[in-house]
């Protein structure tokens, strides 16, 4: 019953100042979602085992180094971690592809699309979400003019009507907003590249 | 009666959970990782 009524918060506090058990309580708790969002991701029983560990691994030495700010963040922070080993895990992959001798000859495990493959997609998806949360820290003014002109595709013509000002003005707030933007990749140190 | 000869599926509740010696080593390692802060710079040492 204490369990439940322990919050993550407490734990981790418990835990930076030596109270072992607080971890185990921790992992206890939260294993079950990290273990499932990374199977789901890679298949594959012995990889998920090595994420998992890695991923506990990197939360320990964080918080016994300091390294953690609570938030009350605690789960999305270590899913986080998880998500990132995963696309380390696609990654070395790729550098070292690996046959997979448990069933029959798969042709398409040496043959590749031209689509994303698991990697790309989920870095693709993951830039994107970034994207769409620093579009909407934007003013309001930037931030449509960017939403027209990128997602919508309209022209700077069709953005002024649209707006009610003139084309420079729009092509301003384009500017202002790509400027903004990069600011605030800077600022939250977030890397957008697929 | 025919033997199946398929593989056995793992069980739902096996697929959701790690193994509990990876939890043990996480819980050991934890006991034996200790971090020593020496003029602003931090050490990480594993006393097992």
């Amino acid at each position: 019953m204490k369990d439940v009524l322990t919050s993550d918060a407490t734990l981790v506090s418990d835990y930076i100042k030596g109270n072992e058990a607080a971890l185990s309580q921790l992992i206890t708790r939260h294993q079950q979602r990290i273990y499932s969002f990374v199977y789901s991701k890679v298949y594959d029983k012995d990889i998920t085992e090595d994420i998992f560990q890695d991923t506990f691994i990197k939360v320990i030495r964080t918080l016994k180094r300091g390294g953690y700010n609570e938030e009350g963040k605690f789960l999305p922070w270590v899913m986080r971690i998880a998500h990132n080993l995963v696309i380390d895990h696609f990654r070395k992959n790729k550098r070292m592809p690996k046959f997979d001798n448990s069933g029959d000859f798969n042709i398409f495990s040496v043959l590749s699309d031209g689509d994303l493959n698991a990697e790309k997609q989920i870095i693709k998806e993951q830039v994107e979400t970034d994207v769409r949360r620093l579009i909407e820290e934007l003013p309001e003014d930037q931030k449509d003019v960017l939403v027209m002109r990128i997602y919508k595709e309209m022209s700077f013509k069709e953005i002024a009507l649209k707006t009610d000002v003139s084309i420079n003005t729009a092509l301003g707030r384009m500017r202002y907003a790509l400027i903004n933007l990069r600011k605030l990749i800077d600022k939250h140190n977030i890397i957008l590249t697929n | 009666m025919a033997n199946i000869y398929s593989k056995k599926k793992p069980q739902p509740w096996e697929e959701s959970c790690p193994k509990k010696e990876t939890i043990q080593f996480l819980l050991n390692y934890s006991k034996a990782l200790s971090v020593i802060n020496y003029k602003g710079e931090k050490f990480e040492a594993l006393l097992n």
